[in-house]
């Protein structure tokens, strides 16, 4: 944030090279139980790509939306009709196909950005939470016309070859995941990244330099529910399983802007950083819950501390560091750095 | 008064028309029927006592705000559907009164903003850094790396701008403005706030650019020492209406200007 970089230096590659091969090799060689990819790796990844979408809208371009989990459900739900009406479509253009349409409905529930702000947006865009699911649940095509009202996802098939395993699943979000968060770093570092911060900052002097307020604004809203629209077709093929509409309601969205504001607003790597606490600070407290004071505290009371001291955390974050747990960590390298060379 | 006639780009025709414009807010009216031109390559002052409709002057011209009445010709096309979008295509950048940087980014990476219409690249190409995208960028860092060395604030380019002193916020806001590669540069009060020293430094950025890039520059200024300095040509406002306009020398000597703006008793 603080320091441009305009290109990538040596230590950006070798953090990306060893993160590679921290992800596809020694994860899914040291990592035994299903457990860990079933439960905290894959939500983990997918949760993080929605997180990287509220960020764009959020922490770049300064808008405030809260829907990440309805353009979620429809990435989901596109995902699920294509491949069962579609024959021959592979599963990764399913996935970029469910992120185009999820682009779209972004655009249109966007648009009041171009007239309204701040708190008053964030009304506005949660209608698209409530419309999304809401057309999802009234028109039975989207479910197949499935009376269950849970209808099981299609298996993974890519070239042929089902990807079922916890770990073959952990792999094929973990490329995408990659991917997309390149691309989303090559963004945010240039000319694309440049509009969005200057309309979150100044919009008058952003406009004064040229740039759109209309396409920039619509352009974030687009990408981001791209990337949310992935994420949750991602979420729900290898983490649920199943396509319920009721996975992707209005507390879904608010763990992603909470996870896009503890992680630090503006930061891609915060995105990574907040899912990941929010989603291991649970099976944190119930370790300590079961081991430290082996069970004598109520599971119905930890998880209701778990609510508090998140809510205390958010307050402490948005009062002393805006700019989160990425900023925390920036700190942390700064002062080891420091120290090694003395 | 500008240095003479050897300057590098000649005063030329006339390449910004202000004609008979009113603006009004409710029932006050901040600009009454108030035409004006400026010439290519020269440095046009607005003066004027507080509240004489000097910004809004310029947010006309800049399309921030609209007015009821008149027209506004810029290198004889006449501005029509005006927003400060399309009239930074057409090549008039601005500075802001109050300051109106991008606080959370850097230094050079406001100025950056400025390089927006020399950007080429859509998202995708920045996405996946397609030759031309970085290309683009390199040039659009050099350009901008020149007009850090110019503003001779190389040391606090990486700094979030939130966190300069006010002299300095200046400094990058004009070079925000420079880096448009903008032919018309409207700047408000680009000095005010400043000391005695900081107020020289920014008479020798605006005079050198005009100098060097034939910049025509409108500004907005209330030290009339400096005005008198670095101005072609001065227009004088008091309540929304021209008092006055002409060369420094001529204004300094008006009667009306001198009664409005100098604050001479009545009473005399």
């Amino acid at each position: 944030m603080s320091t441009s970089i305009k290109t990538y230096s040596k230590v950006d590659y070798i953090n990306f090279a060893v993160l590679m091969v921290l992800g596809f090799l020694v994860i899914p060689m040291t990592v035994s139980t299903d457990y860990w990819f079933t439960s905290i790796l894959i939500p983990w990844l997918c949760l993080a790509l929605a997180t990287i979408g509220q960020q764009v809208i959020m922490g770049y371009t300064g808008q405030l939306a809260l829907g990440a989990a309805g353009f979620m459900a429809a990435g989901a739900f596109a995902c699920f009709n294509l491949i069962l009406r579609v024959d021959g479509l592979p599963f990764f253009g399913a996935l970029i196909i469910s992120g185009l349409i999820a682009a779209a409905i972004g655009i249109v529930f966007g648009l009041p950005s171009l007239r309204i702000r701040g708190i008053y947006l964030m009304v506005a865009t949660l209608a698209s939470q409530f419309f999304i699911i809401w057309v999802i649940d009234k028109f039975g095509w989207f479910k197949n016309y499935d009376s269950s009202g849970i209808i099981t996802a299609q298996d993974i098939v890519i070239f042929g070859k089902s990807y079922t395993s916890p770990v073959e699943m952990y792999l094929v979000i973990l490329i995408v995941v990659t991917i997309l968060t390149i691309l989303a770093i090559n963004m945010a570092r240039g000319s694309t990244g440049r509009n969005w911060m200057a309309v979150r900052d100044m919009d008058v002097a952003a406009e004064s330099m040229g740039v759109s307020l209309l396409k920039t604004k619509l352009q974030a809203f687009a990408i981001s529910s791209f990337y949310c629209g992935v994420a949750g077709a991602l979420f729900a093929f290898t983490y649920l399983k199943s396509l319920e509409p009721v996975a992707f309601d209005i507390k879904l969205s608010f763990k992603i802007l909470f996870m896009c504001i503890l992680g630090g607003l503006g930061t891609i790597n915060g995105a990574f950083i907040g899912a990941g606490f929010i989603l291991l600070f649970p099976v944190l407290l119930n370790y300590v819950g079961n081991n430290v004071f082996h069970g004598a505290i109520d599971a119905t009371i930890i998880s209701a501390m778990e609510q508090v001291i998140f809510g205390v955390l958010m307050i402490v974050f948005m009062i002393y560091e805006p700019l989160g747990m990425a900023r925390l960590w920036e700190n942390l390298k700064q002062r080891l750095f420091k120290k090694k060379n003395k | 008064m500008n240095t003479t006639q050897d300057r590098n780009f000649k005063i030329g025709n006339p390449i910004l028309e202000v004609n008979n414009i009113s603006l009004s807010f409710g029932g006050v009216n901040a600009i009454t029927d108030t035409s004006f031109n400026v010439l290519e390559h020269e440095i046009r002052a607005i003066i004027g006592p507080n509240g004489a409709g000097k910004s809004s002057m310029l947010n006309c011209i800049n399309g921030i705000y609209k007015p009821q009445q008149g027209s506004i010709a810029f290198k004889g096309n006449t501005l029509s559907k005006i927003t400060p979008n399309i009239i930074a295509q057409m090549g008039i950048s601005r500075t802001f009164q109050n300051l109106a940087l991008f606080k959370r980014m850097s230094a050079i990476d406001n100025i950056l903003v400025g390089r927006k219409l020399h950007s080429h690249a859509n998202f995708l190409d920045v996405a996946i850094q397609l030759p031309k995208a970085r290309k683009e960028e390199q040039v659009n860092l050099k350009k901008c790396e020149e007009i850090v060395k110019f503003l001779e604030i190389e040391k606090i380019k990486d700094t979030p701008v939130g966190k300069l002193p006010y002299g300095l916020q200046k400094r990058v806001e004009l070079g925000r403005a420079l880096a448009t590669e903008a032919s018309l540069l409207l700047l408000d009060e680009p000095m005010a706030g400043m000391n005695v020293e900081e107020k020289r430094e920014m008479c020798r950025f605006i005079l050198e650019v005009n100098e060097e890039y034939g910049t025509t520059m409108v500004l907005i200024e209330h030290d009339m020492g400096v005005v008198m300095d670095i101005s072609d040509r001065v227009v004088v406002l008091d309540y929304g209406k021209i008092i006055g306009d002409g060369p420094p020398e001529e204004v300094r000597t008006n009667q009306n200007v001198i009664d409005a703006y100098l604050g001479v008793s009545h009473g005399e």
